[in-house]
């Protein structure tokens, strides 16, 4: 009780948009940045950019985090970011994750994708680089 | 509305519909951002208009996926839902993993339902003063039912009563034999009892069980509870489930001194509430600040004094509001 108003936790929402289901990664991602202290709103598989933007706008989140492995991704990241766009949610940076190669990532960092993490990335970077670009309360 | 006082701009926002402004002063109430007080006093003549059905029961006896099936069945009867689903924060690292959306299957587009996971943030009990005012928040945004799913609690866990006017206690079939429904505690707070996953066997027994319980005794402020069985994963019980709490809320409005007496039994406990947080708040920051606490810790560690008669000696130091502390 009487506990003292802590820093606000960052929220972080942490979604699987595409068909595929392969959701061990963003499992793995969402336990770390728990771990790390933040809120993490998983949205779970199979989502729509639309579902994933509205959940973001409703949750207030600081930072969302995009994983996918169905090879859909340079169609269904740059939906996200323009619905986003659309609805006017400018300030809520967009990770990526999953089976994205090399030129696709670099395409995804041009249009807006603030970070692109492959296989093999540790958490630690995960955990540093979200708390490096979530947005932050003022 | 408000006494000829123009709204707040935020609190315009969220009466005309904007939800990410509603959004936004969730997380100012959430993170107990001091400045959100005009804005929520701003709100609540525009409150008490929502129906607010609590949903409680142990870890995975299937409360989001009844919520889900709620959230069809109220749409479809035209019902605009605010939904507030709270999940436990990790005492270690303050962390936690919202997962109840994944099951919440709703169409993005539609203007008549707001989903919003909260993270217990260290409040005991899966419900408490952020709720009731994220709760409020919806209310005065215009949602007609408020769904408040709690953390999967324990045989103690009631503070949803305090929070809803209705609450639905959800149970699956061999939880324990019927000696476990006389216990005190969760048992007492439910005015519908739901059976879920009543396709599995034992569901009979279970409703059985709940309902010689709710027969015995006497009725609480009149109201006997009812006993539905469910299933969220078939479908079925459901319109069962939201007539039984439609009752309920009827059976509150039946008389209106009920509904008032409900309320007023929550406020009551809100009020006390917001005072003992600052009050708690206030002691925790003067005992840090003040060296005799330090002493008298050691000499507690040392069996010197016993921990009541230092707490004595704290409170009697502490009782006055002017203390000599803060100026040394």
């Amino acid at each position: 009780m009487g506990e003292p108003p802590a820093a606000t936790p960052i929220r972080v929402l942490i979604a699987k948009p595409g068909l595929d289901g392969h959701d061990r990664g963003a499992k793995v991602v969402a336990r770390a940045l728990r771990d790390a202290g933040m809120e993490v709103i998983y949205a779970g598989l199979r989502q729509t950019p639309e579902e994933i933007v509205e959940s973001a706008i409703e949750e207030d989140v600081d930072l969302i985090g995009l994983s996918c492995l169905s090879g859909a991704h340079m169609a269904l990241f740059p939906r996200v970011l323009k619905l986003l766009r659309a609805r006017k949610v400018r300030d809520v940076p967009v990770f990526a994750g999953g089976i994205i190669p090399d030129d696709d990532a670099k395409r995804l960092r041009r249009i807006g994708i603030r970070a692109v993490f492959g296989p093999g990335t540790s958490l630690e970077e995960i955990v540093r680089t979200a708390r490096g670009i979530a947005r932050h309360r003022t | 509305m408000t006494g000829g006082r123009a709204l707040p701009a935020a609190a315009r926002a969220v009466v005309r519909g904007d939800r990410r402004a509603l959004a936004q002063l969730i997380t100012r109430v959430e993170s107990r951002d001091p400045t959100v007080a005009p804005v929520l006093a701003a709100l609540h003549p525009r409150t008490g208009h929502a129906r607010v059905v609590g949903l409680t029961g142990p870890l995975g006896v299937g409360k989001s996926s009844l919520v889900n099936a709620l959230l069809a069945h109220l749409r479809a009867l035209g019902k605009t839902v605010g939904i507030v689903a709270v999940d436990p924060s990790s005492p270690f690292s303050g962390g936690s993993v919202l997962g109840d959306r994944i099951r919440l299957e709703r169409d993005p587009a539609d203007p008549g339902v707001f989903i919003r996971s909260m993270a217990s943030r260290g409040r005991a009990g899966g419900v408490a003063t952020a709720t009731r005012e994220v709760v409020r928040l919806l209310d005065a945004a215009g949602y007609d039912i408020i769904l408040v799913e709690t953390v999967g609690s324990g045989q103690v866990d009631i503070e949803i009563r305090d929070v809803a006017s209705t609450s639905v206690v959800v149970l699956v079939p061999h939880l324990g034999d019927e000696v476990q429904t006389l216990k005190a505690g969760l048992f007492e707070i439910a005015d519908v009892f739901c059976v879920n996953k009543s396709d599995l066997p034992g569901a009979e027994g279970a409703a059985r069980d709940l309902s010689e319980l709710a027969s015995l005794g006497t009725a609480r402020d009149g109201w006997r509870p009812v006993v539905v069985q469910a299933s969220a994963r078939d479908r079925t019980g459901i319109e069962n489930l939201w007539t039984a709490i439609a009752a309920h809320e009827a059976f509150l409005d039946e008389d209106p001194r009920r509904r008032l007496e409900s309320e007023r039994r929550r406020v009551a406990t809100e009020l006390v509430e917001l005072v003992r947080d600052r009050v708690a708040q206030e002691a925790a920051e003067r005992l840090t600040a003040d060296p005799a606490h330090g002493r008298l810790l050691k000499d507690v560690v040392a069996r010197r004094v016993d921990p009541r008669t230092a707490a004595d000696r704290i409170y009697a130091r502490h009782r006055k509001p002017t203390t000599r502390v803060r100026r040394r």
